[in-house]
């Protein structure tokens, strides 16, 4: 094992820890604070698979934008400070179906990958990714941007006060 | 490199979004759980993009890009649903939200004066 592997198999328990710490505990913020380490280590494991920009827009955009807006969502739904019990639906067919699919995969990928080893290509720089997007990817990149556009006039038409009100 | 190791910790990750997206009742945090089984998928395409070589080069690495744009726009959307609804009822809870339909009996349908004002100017 190089020193890129025990990064990898660090990075990769704390991101997995975190992350059943987000879908386990009773405390609604710091579900929100476990996501924000989930996403840091992700963000660690681009860096050490050469993705240096996706690792960097990771930060960006989810560490940055995405918690800090379920943050505001956990406090303008009143969400109690402290534990809460209700926050779990009782039942067995969530582990069964997710420890399933999650198990499935891992050893469908073990299967397919065993322990062979790859060289770390050249690292995926602004550079390079940039001309990868507006060479060969400028229609998906294009789409992405109405996309964006649909989706920021939805919420706002969403959110209107006087929808559901009876005339 | 071994791709093995992030493949098998985004299959993981995968699982728990799909455990968490399951299991818990509060809107926000089945947000969170599908959150996580898009890093899950993000994961896959960064890893792949270091293992297969393929014509274009750091095309996964791309997509992971435009992976991330959407789940912005996703969460988003997402958001303002959910608080549209606890501004309506007051909870976030996923399984106390009734379904038009789901007693038996039709979601309430508007009442059609302009048809029967019709009718009626037509039989004058």
């Amino acid at each position: 094992m190089t020193g890129a592997d025990v990064l990898l198999v660090a990075l990769g328990a704390l991101a997995v820890g975190a992350g059943a710490l987000v879908v386990t505990t009773k405390h609604l913020v710091r579900a929100g604070l476990y996501l924000v380490v989930c996403l840091g280590a992700l963000a660690g494991l681009y860096l050490v698979l050469t993705a240096e920009l996706v690792a960097w827009v990771q930060v960006l955009i989810y560490v940055g934008a995405v918690v800090v807006l379920l943050l505001f969502a956990v406090m303008l739904t009143r969400a109690p400070i402290g534990a809460s019990d209700d926050l779990d639906r009782p039942g067995w067919p969530a582990a069964l179906v997710g420890g399933g699919s999650g198990l499935g995969l891992a050893v469908l990928l073990v299967d397919a990958y065993r322990w062979t080893r790859v060289d770390l290509p050249e690292a995926g720089t602004a550079e390079r990714l940039g001309s990868a997007v507006f060479g060969s990817w400028v229609l998906p990149f294009e789409l992405l941007s109405i996309l964006l556009l649909a989706a920021l006039v939805g919420a706002i038409v969403i959110s209107r006060p006087e929808i559901g009100r009876r005339p | 490199m071994r791709p093995v190791v992030p493949y098998v910790t985004a299959a993981l990750l995968f699982g728990l979004g799909v455990y968490g997206v399951l299991r818990r009742r509060n809107a926000v945090l089945v947000l969170m759980a599908v959150e996580l089984m898009l890093n899950a998928v993000n994961l896959v395409l960064v890893t792949t993009d270091t293992t297969v070589r393929a014509t274009l080069p750091h095309g996964g690495q791309v997509f992971a890009l435009f992976v991330i744009v959407l789940a912005a726009a996703e969460i988003g959307v997402g958001l303002a649903i959910v608080l549209q609804l606890y501004r309506l009822r007051a909870t976030v809870a996923v399984d106390a939200i009734p379904l038009a339909g789901a007693d038996g009996s039709p979601a309430p349908a508007d009442p059609e004066p302009t048809t029967a004002g019709a009718d009626e100017v037509v039989q004058a």
